[in-house]
């Protein structure tokens, strides 16, 4: 196995998503599958090759520091299920 | 002639003309949708009819002042995936069931400057990940060739929507092939432009150093066109590129003497159904005989490209995922009692089981301990795929293949194998990995019925020459425009 259940918890933890017990059984079998796929990739030697992260060929993009028009706060909060007028509303953090 | 059979530079002329309305357009349109559209089920938002017959008036009057931009009183749908001021944007999942985005994407500020009639979004698999569609919260959009079976995807809804005449032409996004692929299946023009090409500002992000824009239409003309309105540098953006985008319109009918097309063995292997290989080596003869240099290329690493960009991908969209915690956007479980149950239910609850799937290999491969076997190997092998095109494009000006191993198939046939759907991309991924255009152009039809299309790719910026061999192919190939019999209501 590339990836076993307790991994597959783990990961899912790490993103923030919660899988039904008996969904992950499942889940595990198809990872597995595509992992063992991506293994493929062991065939090629690439100690020397550099990586690629993004094919524009552009360096960094710089901009004057000015000030511009921005969002407006009751447009930014507008799509939340829970905000009181200033501010997004979420469950108490620090009791 | 019903109007909605027109394509958009034949109804720009008639409109030009005087011989035809925006309102009758749009008559015409909207009949088609009301006529079709139970049976496509290509949009997942249609715009109110008062709303869209407004923007068809409003287009008339400004005719008749002779104002209006290039598209003026044209009906326009685009992907779901677009943020729109005027409607909801879902991206196909209940995640984003209700969000109404705060501003427009560059791209729908350029149809809307250019005089559109933006129709509706249009159904795709959530979030872009998929390639048949399938994985749409609100309903699976049938090939309109052949109801029942797929459309492709994740741009489905934007072919199918052309393919049925329910619009003239529409906006897609492609991150391994969604507007290529679909294209394909479905008997349309897909063009997928190069990165940086069009701007990505609005486009909901998948994977972010993959991910384009690009026109689906019925024939390499209304293509062109397209370009001409949504290409061009984006300081909103800062991976568009700034220099200026050619008038793609204006070179399309030179001829193909001189130009060296290539064919890479590799995209011709084991899999390879016989009647799109049949379909593609005519097409490519077609090339030939509109004065082409056929030359044969190779390009070794393309075994690779599906390994590859099923970690890339999903190592990208698991980070672009994670900021939808129902925070300030987005599903909401509302029951939960801590801020991380919140982040849990509330992810769990609004992602489908392939965006799952995604988030859970890239967090996976970026994860300590596996990133240099995973992520940092894969970004590695796409230098090499970078550098086989870079190779290739010394010896040829674009290369010809098949879109897709297979025509389309039946609906829910490959449901529950991901790993046999990703396999389906393995010709169109290459061209996101290394960043260059490529697209789709009806060549003609499988025995049994189904549209079969030809891929180009070019080096990085040659849309104008993939347009060209595109233009000379659809002149020869019999097919341009044709709309399928769906039987109506």
């Amino acid at each position: 196995m590339k990836i076993t259940r307790e991994e597959v918890e783990h990961v899912a933890n790490l993103a923030r998503l919660e899988l039904h017990p008996e969904e992950i059984g499942k889940i595990t079998a198809q990872l597995d599958t595509i992992l063992r796929y991506a293994a493929k990739l062991d065939e090629l030697e690439t100690e020397n090759v550099p990586p690629t992260a993004h094919v524009s060929g552009q360096g960094n993009v710089f901009r004057e520091d000015e000030v511009k028009p921005s969002l407006a706060r009751e447009k930014a909060l507008a799509n939340s299920s829970s905000q009181n007028g200033e501010a997004f509303v979420v469950p108490r953090i620090i009791s | 002639m019903e109007p909605y059979t027109l394509t958009l530079c034949e109804a720009r002329k008639l409109l030009d003309q005087g011989d035809i309305t925006a309102v009758r357009l749009a008559e015409s349109i909207l009949g088609r949708i009301r006529a079709v559209e139970h049976r496509i089920k290509s949009f997942i938002t249609l715009r109110d009819e008062t709303a869209i017959m407004a923007l068809a008036e409003e287009a008339d009057r400004l005719r008749e002042k002779g104002e209006g931009g290039i598209l003026c009183g044209l009906p326009i749908a685009v992907k779901d995936v677009l943020c729109t001021t005027t409607m909801r944007t879902t991206c196909g999942s209940k995640m984003l069931e209700h969000f109404l985005p705060p501003y427009d994407a560059t791209v729908i500020e350029k149809l809307d400057a250019a005089g559109a009639v933006l129709l509706g979004k249009l159904a795709m698999d959530e979030f872009a990940m998929g390639s048949t569609s399938e994985n749409c919260a609100f309903g699976v959009p049938e090939n309109p060739w052949r109801p029942g079976y797929i459309t492709g995807g994740s741009s489905g809804g934007s072919a199918a929507c052309v393919a049925a005449g329910e619009s003239l032409a529409t906006l897609g996004s492609d991150t391994g092939g969604s507007i290529r692929q679909p294209a394909s299946l479905c008997g349309v023009v897909g063009m997928k432009p190069t990165y940086g090409r069009v701007s990505r500002y609005g486009l909901v992000a998948f994977a972010s150093s993959l991910d384009q824009v690009g026109p689906l239409t019925r024939d390499v003309s209304d293509c062109a066109l397209m370009m001409n309105v949504i290409s061009g540098h984006d300081p909103r953006d800062s991976t568009s590129v700034d220099t200026p985008a050619p008038d793609y319109v204006s070179m399309l009918q030179d001829g193909l003497r001189g130009v060296r097309v290539g064919v890479p063995a590799e995209y011709f292997g084991d899999g390879l159904d016989r009647e799109v290989e049949r379909v593609v080596r005519a097409g490519i003869a077609m090339l030939a005989d509109a004065g082409a240099k056929i030359v044969e290329v190779s390009l070794p690493y393309t075994p690779y490209c599906v390994a590859a960009y099923y970690l890339i991908a999903p190592a990208e969209a698991s980070s672009n995922l994670a900021r939808y915690d129902g925070v300030r956007y987005g599903f909401r479980d509302t029951q939960a009692g801590s801020l991380l149950d919140m982040y849990r239910r509330s992810r769990s609850a609004g992602f489908g089981d392939e965006v799952k799937r995604r988030i859970l290999i890239g967090t996976y491969a970026l994860s300590a301990g596996y990133y240099d076997a995973y992520y940092k190997k894969a970004s590695q092998v796409r230098t090499l795929l970078r550098d086989d095109f870079a190779r290739v494009f010394r010896d040829c000006d674009l290369i010809a293949s098949p879109v897709t191993p297979t025509p389309a198939w039946k609906i829910g046939d490959r449901a529950d194998d991901p790993l046999a759907v990703y396999l389906s991309d393995i010709l169109t991924i290459s061209a996101n990995l290394a960043g260059i255009p490529g697209m789709s152009v009806p060549a003609g039809f499988s025995g049994d019925g189904l549209p079969v299309g030809i891929q180009l790719q070019a080096a990085h910026f040659r849309e104008d020459i993939l347009l060209r061999a595109a233009w000379n192919l659809e002149q020869r190939a019999g097919v341009r425009g044709i709309l399928p019999a769906v039987v109506e209501q």
